[in-house]
């Protein structure tokens, strides 16, 4: 009799529990994190992971979430690597989630195809398929502020206002040989012939991250008059240190959004004073939403950042900045459905319809924070501004405007290449903007 | 033509008309030849004892400078934490040892060489664990290691030595000769030879198995530093090292399991061939060959002498 009561009240309680689950993870928005804080690249993305996760603890614990519910951030372990991406979709899509922030291009080019069909979408900020900025043919991937390709329109623009203008000049472009890397060639190939300047290209294997010295021989044979740089992980730093020892003229040195960042030129330190890169996020702690972080989070010992001073980094305030316009699509979709707890179609609807404007991020507390983002039904992501920072020894400077990119050249070959990608899929799900 | 001329005429017409460049390709090739042959002789030294291909050599690598790192970024002096380092890589000897290699005595090769990927795997967890996944530098000035380059005018142009690289030669080459004394002249390199063609006949003239596993391990341990030590003062500490790590393959292949001189040998000429051949014919193929044309090398070398440059002639009783 004894026996029976204890199973029956294990039974009753393991049920109370499962129930009490179940309640709870109905009432937090579910926002699966793919984050990398192993392998090759974890150097990179343990800021971004750490940006990511601390903006929503914060709104959880300075607001209660969002709209009055809570956020929750579900991290899953990649590596960077497109199989155990894919291994974590599946694994989390099944827990409400409201969209995927892949983190690598590999892993996003895997999970478009899926997007549709779970009705979950993918938001690949400022990486992943070019293509996908167009809204008609990708309903359900976003890769706002800006494409790979814009981001190399506005570094070609920048080198065309310098000294007299590109024409006759030689371009090295050094790019870590994977999916991302190849990423903007077409737009680089296309530039080149119709501005009228010539492209030396240098693929790094993965398994070369650190050991460039063929690379920048083959540099120093060439002499090229500037170099872009499309790296990630361990080849950043190797290739800025590389470039030194080679004295090609850092400031002729420009790379992407993922090749400037505070882990990429502190080993470097002095030896790497005047490369350039770009950047779509302020950095910095001086704004009051990263100041409540370091308040909410970091000080409350609710962050997993090593140390304080790793808030405000380049690569932490893109985490943040990530977190902010996801929160900015949740609230969206929110608003626009009159429901507090949305699903991912919903939230599709507010990353369609987000308007991240200048006064909005002022009142987020973060002024100037990036470039405004207004996405509409036919454009998920193309042209956003960037600006260029400059590495001074010690920290970054930012020394340009924003630097709009080529629309007019891009918008068109971006179309091209989303009508060739849907090309031979006939099941492909479009969406009519008329 | 035109590709029989770029391919047969015009490389060699740049290495005329630019001896400077020539010699900087060469001098680069040469640096990392020795870096190649630093990580090849961890394996060598491991194969040599065990017959075993240790799949964790890369690793330590990684594990022996993020140690070293690791103490001085605790606030120990760099000296301090180069003896602690070295203490670990002892501890790390002993712990396979005991924990792994001393339960697989005469177990087929197979089988060790699993054992050392489960090893591998342990050593990225915990570092991943103890070290965190962030990039580090090395203290390469704190250990009085050179900085700073020289630079040579050469027939009217430059070569630029850096002084690492000028340090990580010599100490490869002390580091050879110093093994190469191990081995020869002393009675546990000779009883590590002895263990290295059978186990069992070892173990019956009264030779401590045990004992030589774990002292070939601490000495792949102090390789291991002293290779991530110089990788690292070149391209800083992360875990993307260990990948390089597998460039001692086609080294290894073409050098010989078993050769300490073939490690160094097969090193430089793996290291030197592919900068050459990256720089003056990688263009026709779209750059970055280096990573497969190691491998073409050693297979033409294979095909002419399967047991590798320096490695042991098997022969076998049927």
């Amino acid at each position: 009799m004894f026996g029976k009561m204890v199973t029956g009240a294990t039974i009753l309680a393991t049920a109370l529990t499962l129930q009490t689950g179940s309640v709870s993870a109905e009432e937090t928005l579910f926002v699966p994190s793919l984050s990398y804080r192993t392998g090759p690249f974890a150097a990179n993305g343990i800021p971004i992971a750490n940006g990511f996760a601390d903006y929503f603890t914060m709104l959880n614990e300075r607001d209660g979430g969002i709209g009055g519910v809570k956020v929750t951030v579900e991290e899953c372990e990649t590596g960077y690597n497109a199989q155990k991406g894919v291994e974590c979709y599946e694994a989390t899509k099944g827990k409400g989630a409201l969209v995927y922030n892949p983190y690598s291009t590999g892993i996003t080019l895997q999970l478009i195809p899926k997007a549709p069909v779970d009705k979950i979408p993918v938001l690949s900020m400022g990486y992943g398929l070019s293509a996908a900025a167009i809204g008609e043919k990708f309903p359900w991937t976003f890769n706002y502020p800006a494409t790979y390709w814009d981001q190399m329109s506005s570094i070609i623009k920048y080198i065309d206002g310098k000294e007299g203008g590109i024409k006759g000049k030689k371009i090295g472009f050094i790019y870590l040989d994977v999916g991302y890397g190849k990423e903007p060639i077409p737009l680089l190939d296309q530039l080149a012939e119709e501005m009228g300047f010539t492209v030396v290209k240098f693929p790094v294997g993965v398994k070369e991250m650190q050991n460039q010295s063929s690379h920048w021989l083959n540099v120093r044979k060439e002499r090229p008059d500037w170099m872009i740089m499309w790296g990630w992980g361990a080849m950043n730093a190797t290739a800025i240190k590389e470039a030194a020892k080679t004295r090609y003229p850092m400031d002729r040195f420009i790379g992407n959004w993922w090749s400037g960042a505070n882990v990429d030129l502190e080993p470097a330190g002095e030896a790497g004073k005047g490369y350039i890169a770009a950047n779509m996020a302020a950095a910095g702690t001086d704004m009051p939403a990263i100041q409540d972080i370091l308040k909410y989070v970091v000080d409350a010992g609710k962050s997993k950042v090593a140390e304080r001073s790793d808030v405000g980094k380049v690569l932490y305030n893109r985490g943040v900045l990530n977190a902010v316009v996801v929160a900015e699509a949740i609230r969206t979709a929110q608003e626009m459905t009159g429901k507090k707890m949305i699903t991912g179609e919903d939230m599709r609807l507010g990353l369609e319809n987000l308007d991240f404007s200048a006064e909005r991020m002022a009142e987020l507390g973060l002024p100037g924070f990036t470039a405004p983002i207004k996405a509409s039904c036919e454009n998920h992501g193309s042209g956003g501004s960037i600006f260029l920072h400059q590495w001074n020894g010690s920290g970054w400077e930012t020394i340009t405007d924003l630097i709009p990119p080529m629309t007019e050249k891009v918008r068109a070959m971006l179309e091209e290449a989303a009508d060739k990608y849907v090309a031979d899929k006939p099941d492909w799900q479009t969406q009519d903007c008329g | 033509m035109e590709l029989l001329y770029n391919i047969f005429v015009d490389p060699f017409a740049q290495m005329v008309s630019t001896p400077d460049f020539l010699l900087q390709v060469l001098w680069e090739g040469f640096v990392t030849g020795t870096l190649y042959a630093l990580i090849a002789l961890g394996y060598v030294l491991i194969f040599k004892a065990s017959g075993v291909f240790n799949f964790a050599q890369g690793i330590m690598v990684v594990f022996a400078a993020l140690s070293l790192v690791g103490f001085y970024e605790a606030g120990v002096p760099a000296w301090l934490a180069l003896l602690l380092a070295l203490g670990i890589m002892a501890v790390l000897a002993v712990g396979t040892e005991r924990l792994v290699l001393r339960h697989m005595v005469n177990q087929e090769e197979i089988i060790l060489f699993m054992a050392t990927i489960g090893l591998s795997y342990f050593l990225i967890g915990s570092g991943e664990l103890i070290f965190g996944g962030e990039t580090k530098s090395m203290i390469t000035e704190e250990l009085g290691l050179p900085t700073g380059s020289t630079v040579l005018d050469v027939a009217g142009g430059i070569v630029i030595l850096q002084h690492i690289d000028i340090a990580a030669a010599v100490i490869a080459a002390l580091m050879v000769a110093a093994l190469a004394f191990f081995f020869s002249k002393t009675r546990i390199g000779r009883a590590l030879r002895a263990v290295a063609d059978d186990h069992q006949a070892a173990l019956s003239v009264g030779i401590s198995l045990n004992q030589i596993w774990a002292v070939v391990w601490f000495a792949a341990g102090i390789v291991a530093l002293a290779t991530g030590i110089m990788w690292g003062a070149r391209s800083d500490v992360s875990f993307a090292l260990q990948i390089v790590a597998l460039k001692a393959l086609p080294v290894l292949i073409l050098g010989g399991f078993t050769s300490i001189p073939g490690a160094i040998i097969g090193g430089l000429i793996i290291g030197m061939g592919e900068k050459l051949f990256e720089v003056y014919w990688g263009g026709l193929m779209g750059g970055g060959v280096e990573g497969w044309f190691a491998y073409v090398i050693a297979l033409i070398f294979l095909l002419f002498r399967p047991q590798g440059l320096f490695g042991e002639k098997i022969i076998e009783r049927i």
